[in-house]
């Protein structure tokens, strides 16, 4: 009678204790070369503000004639957008389900602004939510304790820690078990998503979460999830909780 | 129209040195990579980066396929006088762009 009880009790300890604790969470950032870090910390050098001027020119454009602008509606985005995208993923009453930043934005648009959603990966799309994510600089990440959120946030967990590819790895096992080791002479960061929409050098361009996600598939040969699907956005969400107070630092630059 | 993003002392004591750094958004393609249908992406870089200063040439650069996308470029010059610096680059395709931004010499 003991065992089913002890085995029931260390599940859910284990399953916890691979969360890495706050106090040695450490962004991407500080896994990068003296050099990259300089090119993320002043603005001159971010490749990744250009992006953010893209978003800033779009926040005050109206797609059409009858159409209002997104600062017809929100105003200044400094003011309304602080600390918005420490929230996301968050819940949407509309579709009820979880949605990322940039599923937000297009959301937005299709149903503010009449306009079809702009296409995953695209500039503008980046650029808003670099231009966005750029006004909670700094501020804590704080997922949001929304009860709707739990399911989907714990297939996210699930997710992480399941291995797939022909190279059966799980996130888990490189960036909560092995994190600080090198992988081809990389070092493995922690995986958290405090930067994006990042400027990754690799990509010589501007690059969302489920980029990166999908990246990481292709990396262990799997076949990655389609850009907005469901499980990358439940991915993005147990990521969101797992680097809960940490600072946001969009936009980020990566190697 | 591009972004680009200058960064340049608005105002300065003659004589004094000043830095500029310029960033613009290109993607720099080299002509040398196959795009996903396999047909060699054609070459779209920025060639030839020129600066004045209330008129007058003072900086330039040349640019080549190995140049990383959304180039940089930084220097040094001597703020002599009041007026404007005005940045252009030049690429293929017909691109040209300029971008000016204004100095108080005091």
């Amino acid at each position: 009678m003991i065992r089913p009880i002890l085995l029931a009790l260390l599940i859910p300890v284990a399953a916890l204790a691979a969360d890495i604790p706050l106090a040695e969470r450490r962004s991407g950032y500080d896994f990068m070369s003296a050099g990259t870090q300089e090119m993320q910390r002043e603005d001159a050098l971010n490749p990744g503000m250009l992006w953010v001027a893209e978003g800033e020119a779009l926040w005050s454009e109206a797609p059409s004639a009858s159409a209002k602008s997104c600062a017809g509606c929100h105003g200044d985005a400094a003011a309304s957008m602080r600390g918005v995208a420490t929230r996301y993923p968050a819940f949407d009453d509309r579709t009820q389900k979880p949605v990322d930043l940039s599923q937000r934005i297009n959301a937005c648009r299709e149903t503010h602004q009449q306009q079809p959603g702009y296409p995953a990966e695209s500039r503008p799309l980046l650029g808003l939510a670099a231009y966005i994510g750029f006004q909670s600089r700094g501020l804590r990440v704080t997922p949001p304790d929304d009860p709707r959120l739990r399911e989907a946030r714990a297939r996210g967990q699930a997710l992480f820690s399941t291995p797939m590819g022909q190279l059966s790895f799980s996130c888990a096992q490189c960036h909560d078990d092995n994190w600080g080791k090198k992988l081809a002479g990389s070092p493995i960061p922690q995986a958290h998503p405090t930067g994006y929409p990042i400027y990754r050098l690799e990509w010589q361009s501007m690059g969302s979460l489920q980029r990166r996600l999908r990246n990481c598939m292709t990396g262990v040969r799997a076949e990655p999830f389609s850009y907005g699907a469901t499980e990358l956005v439940e991915l993005e969400l147990y990521l969101n909780g797992r680097a809960a107070g940490m600072a946001v630092e969009t936009p980020g630059v990566r190697p | 129209m591009v972004r680009a993003l200058i960064n340049c002392p608005k105002t300065a004591k003659k004589g004094e040195i000043v830095e500029i750094k310029t960033m613009i958004s290109h993607v720099m393609e080299t002509g040398y990579r196959p795009g996903a249908d396999g047909k060699v992406v054609p070459r779209d870089i920025l060639r030839r980066f020129t600066v004045r200063y209330a008129g007058e040439e003072i900086f330039s650069a040349d640019l080549y396929p190995a140049t990383a996308a959304n180039p940089f470029i930084s220097f040094h010059t001597v703020a002599t006088q009041s007026g404007t610096f005005s940045f252009t680059w030049d690429g293929d395709n017909g691109f040209t762009q300029t971008e000016t931004v204004a100095i108080i010499v005091t």
